[in-house]
């Protein structure tokens, strides 16, 4: 899977979950410094990662991924 | 008020006495709903008699995988889900230096881990959708405890902590998480009463008499209601004034 279709999927995600602005979601962006997010939010996004991706995210990976960013790399890393 | 209208719920153990009249009762206020047991055949005469705004979907809610699947194919029968009643309950009594493992083990499984996992996969729709209500029928045992049921009554007050813990999870998405704990509800098991028992029973209760299962029902319509928004982590006692906690 390439790492920008990946991206495009994530982002896609957050914006429908966090209900914000597509220009928003950059990748630096951070789920709740930046984009609004409470902590059930980043649980939502998580579990959202994992049933469009078919990946597990386990606890302890999950606390990593604080931004958009996090999220693709952690996910182009899963998925290859 | 209390109008149910295009409102979709699952009920467990609707087969059974106070289900069945949980059923009606949401079913009364216009909610299209899912009657779950593992009997097939009561689950249809409720269904016959309830008629359209009707689904069955039988399931053992003692295998663990049965459980899990239950909420996706209730959502898929009525395209969401909004109410989740976890009714289904069993009893096993027996004092507890003789209580068997497996008496234990089933009465936590079917009263408590399955009310978990139900609201558990419940939950992800609820979020997504911003609106959402479990209600779970624990007992007045629950909170007040009741020789040789030891087991139950663990199960009943593991309900009423499960809710609470929920409800303060999810209480900024507009999903609501309550039990009700009926007293003792007239059913075929107390109907099988005999007469002097029967008498020391309704000593206890200041209203003399016994329960019935549309007191418990509305209690359940009443936490479903939008009326109910405000109202969460809470247990409703339906139980005559047996007891006042
Ligand atoms: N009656 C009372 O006085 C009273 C008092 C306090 C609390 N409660 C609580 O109220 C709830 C309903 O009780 P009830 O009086 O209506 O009893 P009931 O008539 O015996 O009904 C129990 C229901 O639970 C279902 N159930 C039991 N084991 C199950 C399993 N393994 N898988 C799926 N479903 C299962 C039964 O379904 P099937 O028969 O189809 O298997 C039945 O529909 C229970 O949680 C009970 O603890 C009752």
């Amino acid at each position: 899977m390439s790492d920008s279709n990946i991206e495009e999927r994530v982002k896609k995600i957050v914006v429908e979950h966090l209900g914000v602005e597509e220009e928003k979601v950059a990748n630096d962006a951070s789920f709740i410094d930046d984009l609004g997010a409470d902590s059930l939010d980043t649980v939502e996004l998580v579990m959202a990662f994992e049933e469009e991706f078919g990946v597990e995210i386990p606890d302890d990976a999950a606390e990593t991924i604080l931004t958009v960013g996090d999220a693709v790399r952690f996910l182009g890393k899963s998925t290859a | 008020m209390f109008s149910l209208q295009n409102r979709r719920a699952l009920v467990t153990g609707a087969s059974g006495g106070i289900g069945s009249a949980i059923a009606q009762g949401l079913h009364a206020q216009g909610a299209t709903v899912a009657l779950s047991g593992t009997r097939q055949e009561a689950l249809a005469a409720l269904a016959e008699k309830l008629g359209e705004r009707t689904h069955i979907l039988a399931a053992d809610l003692a295998d663990a995988e049965a459980v899990d699947a239950l909420v996706g194919r209730a959502e898929e029968a009525m395209g969401g889900l909004d109410i989740l009643v976890n009714n289904a309950g069993l009893t096993r009594d027996g004092l507890s230096m003789r209580m068997s493992d497996a008496d234990w083990e089933i009465v936590i499984k079917v009263n408590l881990e399955a009310a978990f996992r139900l609201s558990r996969a419940a939950l992800r729709s609820m979020m997504r959708q911003r609106f959402g209500r479990i209600i779970g029928i624990t007992s007045v045992v629950g909170v007040t405890g009741n020789p040789g049921q030891a087991n139950y009554a663990a199960s009943k007050a593991g309900m009423i902590g499960m809710s609470k813990a929920l409800a303060q999870e999810v209480a900024t998405r507009s999903v609501t998480v309550n039990c009700v704990a009926p007293g003792f509800i007239e059913s075929a098991m107390t109907d099988a009463i005999n007469d002097k028992l029967r008498e020391s029973i309704l000593a206890k209760i200041p209203a003399a008499r016994l329960g019935r299962g549309e007191e418990i029902a509305a209690a359940v319509v009443y936490l479903a209601s939008d009326e109910a928004a405000y109202v969460t982590g809470q247990t409703l006692h339906v139980n005559g004034g047996m007891a006042m906690i």
